[in-house]
């Protein structure tokens, strides 16, 4: 994703005129074809109904005390969030937060460091680099929930205890890593080696070729790892089912509130946790695009 | 792939560099991928005295039992009623979702930011967006009260929401992305002049969607395809929660065995999972190398 927004023109290059071409599926410039607007319709429809449900539960999850779990309103209060963070039958909320966002941190410092240099590995070709790949590959498309039960039964056959800063932190690795190594392949093929040889030529070692060249050149691509890493890990159920140990993190707090919540606070944690999710993707995005800009305007002065 | 960057490289300090910089992968895989996968391989051959305990040895007792099972075949079924089905409608969206946005949008700039419009759920909660589906399709949801009062139906029906029809939808909802970000980036690298040339040669509209698009995002398409198949077989979250327990696929009757403490069985239908699994993407990879696609 990233990539593409490295890619980004600096100028429309729509404005070209050209004579309209009416057989044209794709017309770069000229009147539109009539799939223009059967497909601007799937695009819409489609964008609705991606957000649509989950508007449903942010606007519902602002009810008063009478609030149920379908329309119509009825009033408008933050009952069920203050509901949320006071009552003891909704679950250890608070706590299952603090320890989501503290094991997101930590995964995404992990997933940032060892998907950057697992992708300066694979830019050559060495003996093993296929096996390597594939393990990734399988580790990505694995079952979740087999592969955390397997991670579960291992800790208890070492005799180890499960907790979300070992086994869950470890399980979540195993999803988070290969979408960082994935996303690192897309922003390294990107990289244009000759600086790096330039680098290497003025004299740099190889620890100032990545320091002072790659990491400042890859920065934007690093953010969108860490992106990952983190929304990965904060919604992450599957692989921290079997492995969490007796602490909750959020999404199991919010699975096992499924099983047994049915007032509108399982809505309110909801929409707690998206804008959580929503901060985070903003911060992201944000820092890419600046990054770019102060690029743009440093090129250009 | 590419030449070496480094001044110095025999291959042998080519393969030691490389194994040094994927080492710390290396170091997290094998402990949380391979050895919790051997794992379950070797509880699968264990016997079990029913309350949790495993008593190490060699028995294919749970494979028999798994394989004798009229319900396993049942399970797979469904799973792969699921997986088709789900397949077929990410697909298309998302091969038509990705077209509009590569070849209509005309300012790349919106397209970008159309792009990321249908990516950012993809960062968000997919329990949250399951459980969004409640107050639409529930039997007092959205959909029954507007058809209830257009006078379509007489009373709420119920398929909508605990159905085949609602895990369905729930699964297009989640995986349509899978399929939108692969397609899109093969669809971008396509050559417009090469489509401009298709119409000065005379193609159809037809024609430069099956001789160019198509073979184009082919790669875009097994990705994405990996994707979805693989997160809908290993799936028991949305069909527990969007069933209301009414359907099942192999990973959730995984979880119910787990659930009862009967792991060697639990293991075995795991192991024949998994197996099925690896030959589907192995399948797929053999149509396109995917390292390959991905570094060019």
């Amino acid at each position: 994703m990233s990539a593409v927004l490295a890619e980004m023109p600096k100028s429309d290059m729509s404005k070209t005129v050209m004579p309209a071409t009416t057989k044209a599926i794709a017309p770069s410039k000229g009147g539109r074809s009539w799939t223009f607007y059967v497909l601007a319709t799937l695009f819409s429809l489609y964008v609705v109904a991606l957000y649509g449900p989950m508007f449903c539960i942010y606007v519902l999850s602002f009810q008063d005390i009478r609030g149920g779990l379908v329309f119509p309103m009825k009033g408008h209060s933050l009952h069920w969030f203050v509901d949320l963070f006071t009552q003891v039958r909704t679950g250890d909320v608070k706590g299952s937060f603090d320890r989501s966002i503290k094991l997101a941190v930590i995964v995404t410092i992990i997933t940032v460091v060892v998907s950057f240099l697992a992708g300066l590995g694979f830019r050559k070709r060495f003996r093993g680099d296929t096996f390597v790949f594939y393990m990734m590959i399988g580790s990505l498309v694995a079952p979740g929930l087999v592969l955390g039960l397997g991670t579960g039964l291992l800790f208890q056959a070492l005799g180890l205890n499960a907790s979300w800063y070992t086994s869950a932190l470890g399980a979540q690795l195993s999803w988070t890593l290969p979408f960082g190594v994935l996303v690192m392949f897309a922003v390294m093929s990107r990289f244009n080696h000759v600086w790096e040889e330039a680098a290497y030529d003025l004299g740099a070692s190889r620890w100032q070729s990545i320091w002072l060249v790659m990491i400042p050149v890859l920065a934007p691509g690093l953010v969108a790892v860490a992106l990952f890493g983190f929304t990965l890990s904060y919604d992450e159920f599957a692989r921290s089912l079997q492995t969490a140990g007796s602490l909750n993190t959020l999404p199991l707090e919010i699975w096992s509130m499924t099983l047994n919540v049915t007032s509108p606070s399982l809505y309110a944690l909801g929409t707690v946790t998206t804008i959580v999710s929503f901060i985070v993707i903003g911060a992201s995005l944000g820092t890419i695009v600046l990054i770019q800009k102060k690029r743009g305007s440093q090129a250009k002065g | 792939m590419q030449p070496s960057p480094s001044p110095n490289s025999s291959p042998s300090r080519a393969n030691l560099a490389g194994w040094l910089y994927v080492s710390p992968l290396v170091l997290v895989l094998v402990p949380f991928f391979v050895a919790p996968i051997l794992v379950v391989l070797a509880a699968s051959f264990f016997a079990t005295d029913g309350f949790g305990g495993l008593t190490p040895g060699f028995t294919l007792a749970s494979y028999i039992e798994v394989l004798h099972s009229a319900l396993t075949l049942k399970l797979y079924l469904a799973t792969i009623k699921f997986t088709v089905l789900t397949w077929i409608f990410t697909l298309i969206i998302g091969f038509f979702v990705a077209y509009f946005l590569v070849f209509h949008v005309r300012n790349q700039l919106l397209a970008i930011g159309l792009f990321l419009l249908c990516t950012v759920p993809f960062w968000t909660s997919n329990i949250i967006r399951m459980i969004s589906w409640i107050p639409l399709l529930g039997k007092e949801g959205l959909i029954n009260q507007a058809l209830l009062a257009m006078g379509v139906i007489h009373q709420p029906l119920e398929v909508l929401l605990f159905s085949d029809l609602a895990v369905i939808i729930a699964y297009v909802h989640q995986l349509t992305i899978f399929m939108i970000v692969p397609i899109f980036n093969s669809m971008a690298r396509i050559d417009k002049n090469l489509i401009e040339a298709a119409i000065d040669a005379g193609a159809s509209r037809f024609d430069i969607m099956r001789l160019i698009v198509v073979p184009m995002s082919k790669s875009g398409i097994a990705l994405g395809t990996i994707f979805v198949v693989s997160i809908v077989m290993g799936d028991f979250f949305v069909v527990k929660v969007i069933s209301g327990g009414g359907s099942a696929s192999v990973v959730s009757a995984f979880y119910e065995d787990v659930g009862v403490l009967q792991y060697p069985t639990a293991a075995a239908s795991a192991v024949l999972l998994t197996l099925v699994l690896v030959a589907i993407v192995s399948l797929i990879l053999r149509t396109v190398d995917i390292r390959q696609e991905i570094t060019r």
